[in-house]
């Protein structure tokens, strides 16, 4: 049985059906980029998959879910709530625990912001916000990480950086890109989607790049 | 070719049309309304009042504060229960029986608690406690659901692994709405001080008593001096009241209001068990004596109390509404010099702190007992809520900077920006207006209230219950009916606008 599949599957948004004829499978281990426009339904594919597992999926949606008000360590702590239980979260709410923050550190210096540890995130960049999401992604330390965008407000050399950490950070991963280089040189597979289905499925190896321009996967 | 091209542009008018259905309303109900003056010098008095505002006189000190310290303590221990029941309240605030039950308690309002909570607990603080309580928590409990709703969905959504819904709700949803919590429960403390200030008008021993005594017996300067009192308590809130020290407050608030508990558990049976159920049951007349019983009630009580609470609420709407059209370009940046401006500014704080309440208590001295005085406290007081939030949203306005000036200027580039708005906040105002226009027939106008009044004066409290439950669920029919139009007309509910209800 494949870690995740999808059998005929389609995705609705906003009432209408966005995505049909969905059939995809998705083993354990697999490393994978899903390409394509936007506003073609990456997202909404991204969380068919996401409930399929979501118990042991670390999640970086598009527009982070960040809570503003809290700090930089808090939001990361998040990743470890469903770990304690409620009094120590609740303590580390309102009074950071030194063992926490000393694991949040470690995150944060890999990222780069553990100058920023106990700025409120409200008074981030968003290039900083990003990396907190993904933060809080590894606090969580799961097998399995599904980002959607996850370097879309970074530059590029930092770009590559992360992604390559979320890539040796989990065992399976699932991305959502439009930049295409740079997500072939982390990925073994690519899924393409265009006009509402799956245009292309191939692994990156030999893959003919003008290929991805030829089938409508990039923005103009 | 003209016709035509007019017919096809001729748009829908909403908002226009909603205005004039109301206008027209509140004008049939003028003609049945009594409008007259009947103090001989109506004029005169009013100008000895405002006199009195020039010549404050702070005699005897001493029993002003001990009044002053007693209705900040009656406010912040009411305000501070109520929030902490509200809050616990939002939990289970998404059922339909809770939300119902909520809605009812929130549109009695806190003088009719203290009515009959009053032949329960005689003048005790638990009688002004429980007052502010009960309608405080349910206000509490429907806009603090309304705010924790707001939050965005997102982070609750994004936090890995199985995680309980009461970490989730720590986490994720209560601190992004911390601040406008705790806005929110500081601008309801200052509602409570006003509302605890009132209580006094009924024999409680905070501010209000003393204003009575002192308009009552045309010491008008010390009436003024406790006015002043009021308003430099709530002005200066924002540095006082701080979440740090509010323990200390709370501490000091219990010292300070005796809660004795000397109520005796039979008086307390009888209440319920006797005094307040209808009295041809009580005293086992069955269905026989009941029948006429209610119809006694329903057309000599209810029937002329509701008629006249609703032309008068009908009217007072709508001259609110005016008072604000009118208010606007006095403070809003958009119009007009530093000096008018800081003018109107004076005139809407003044008259939008001093509860309806008093100012139809000094209206009704001046010029005699009938629905002007009511009419005109209800549109001054509302009307300055109203004119002060819409002027807020007109400075909030980019105008091109050609824009012409002065009235073109109003009514051409910022009424039609924030018309839809202003309805918004007047009906808003709907349900508040009619509940303070039954309140206000205890001074003496022949509203609900006025016969609720009355038969507690005569003891009997089961025909009080029965008129209090009446003004409760038409409360909530407007409510209910103010919220219908405003979906309708696509008026957009914010938090500003939950803050001055």
């Amino acid at each position: 049985m494949a870690y995740f599949s999808l059998d005929d599957a389609q995705a609705r948004y906003g009432g209408k059906t966005i995505l049909r004829n969905l059939n995809l499978t998705i083993e354990r281990g697999e490393r994978v980029a899903i390409l394509g426009r936007s506003g073609v339904g990456k997202t909404s594919l991204l969380n068919l998959l996401y409930r399929q597992h979501a118990e042991e999926i670390a999640l970086v949606p598009q527009d982070f879910g960040l809570v503003r008000s809290l700090t930089v360590f808090h939001n990361i702590y998040m990743g470890q709530l469903s770990r304690h239980r409620l009094p120590y979260n609740f303590l580390n709410l309102i009074h950071p625990v030194a063992r926490e923050v000393a694991l949040a550190k470690r995150v944060t210096d890999r990222l780069g912001l553990t100058e920023k540890l106990f700025d409120r995130v409200g008074e981030l960049s968003g290039g900083q916000r990003q990396r907190v999401a993904i933060g809080r992604a590894f606090y969580f330390n799961g097998p399995t990480i599904i980002a959607d965008e996850p370097v879309s407000a970074l530059d590029g050399a930092r770009s590559r950086e992360i992604l390559k950490l979320i890539t040796d950070q989990h065992k399976t991963v699932i991305l959502a890109m439009h930049d295409i280089p740079l997500a072939l040189d982390q990925v073994d597979r690519v899924v393409g989607i265009a006009d509402g289905q799956i245009v292309l499925d191939a692994k990156t190896t030999g893959l003919n790049r003008s290929s991805l321009y030829d089938l409508g996967l990039v923005d103009d | 070719m003209t016709l035509v091209s007019l017919t096809i542009n001729r748009r829908r008018t909403p908002l226009r049309n909603a205005t004039l259905v109301f206008v027209v309303i509140a004008l049939v109900a003028a003609v049945f309304a009594d409008f007259e003056l009947i103090a001989l010098k109506p004029w005169g008095e009013l100008a000895k009042i405002f006199a009195g505002a020039l010549t404050p006189k702070f005699l005897d000190a001493e029993r002003l504060i001990e009044a002053a310290v007693t209705t900040l303590a009656l406010a912040l221990l009411g305000v501070m229960a109520a929030a902490m029941i509200g809050f616990a309240l939002t939990f289970i605030y998404r059922h339909r029986a809770v939300r119902s039950v909520c809605a009812f308690l929130r549109n009695i309002h806190e003088l009719f608690w203290a009515l009959m909570l009053m032949q329960v607990f005689g003048l005790t603080a638990a009688t002004g406690l429980l007052a502010l309580v009960i309608p405080y928590s349910c206000i509490f409990a429907k806009i603090y659901s309304e705010l924790l709703g707001e939050t965005d969905p997102q982070p609750a959504a994004a936090i890995p692994g199985p995680v309980g819904g009461f970490t989730r709700f720590l986490f994720a949803r209560l601190p992004d709405t911390m601040t406008q919590l705790g806005t929110y429960t500081a601008y309801r403390l200052e509602c409570g001080i006003r509302s605890s200030t009132i209580m006094g008008f009924v024999g409680l021993p905070t501010l209000g008593f003393h204003l009575e005594t002192a308009f009552s017996q045309g010491d008008y300067g010390g009436a003024w001096a406790i006015l002043y009192l009021t308003y430099a308590v709530i002005a200066t809130l924002r540095w006082w009241f701080r979440p740090r020290l509010l323990p200390i407050y709370i501490i000091a608030a219990m010292f300070i209001l005796p809660l004795n508990s000397g109520i005796e558990m039979s008086h307390f049976i009888r209440f319920f068990t006797s005094d307040i159920v209808p009295a041809p049951l009580a005293r086992g007349d069955g269905l026989e004596g009941f029948l006429p019983w209610i119809t006694m009630m329903a057309t000599e009580q209810i029937g002329p109390g509701l008629a006249s609470t609703l032309i008068l609420t009908q009217i007072a709407l709508v001259l609110s509404g005016l008072v604000a059209l009118i208010a606007v370009p006095l403070v809003s940046r958009q119009f007009g010099g530093p000096v008018s401006r800081i003018a109107g500014h004076l005139a809407l704080v003044v008259t939008r702190s001093t509860p309806e309440y008093i100012i139809a208590f000094v209206l009704l001295l001046v010029w005699g007992p009938s629905m002007l005085p009511a009419v005109v406290a209800l549109a001054i007081h509302n009307g300055a809520i109203v004119g002060h939030l819409t002027g807020r949203l007109a400075d909030d306005l980019t105008l091109r900077p050609d824009a012409i000036g002065g009235f073109n200027r109003y009514t051409w580039e910022v009424l039609p920006r924030v018309y839809g708005q202003f309805l918004a906040f007047l009906f808003y105002r709907w349900e508040i207006i009619f509940r303070e226009t039954a309140i206000l027939g205890i001074l003496g106008i022949h509203t609900l209230g006025f016969y609720a009044d009355s038969a507690i004066a005569e003891f009997r409290l089961d025909r009080a219950t029965l008129i209090i439950v009446v003004t409760g669920v038409c409360g909530m029919g407007i409510e209910a009916m103010s919220r219908r139009i405003r979906t309708r007309l696509k008026l957009t509910t914010s938090v500003e606008e939950a803050k001055e209800s």
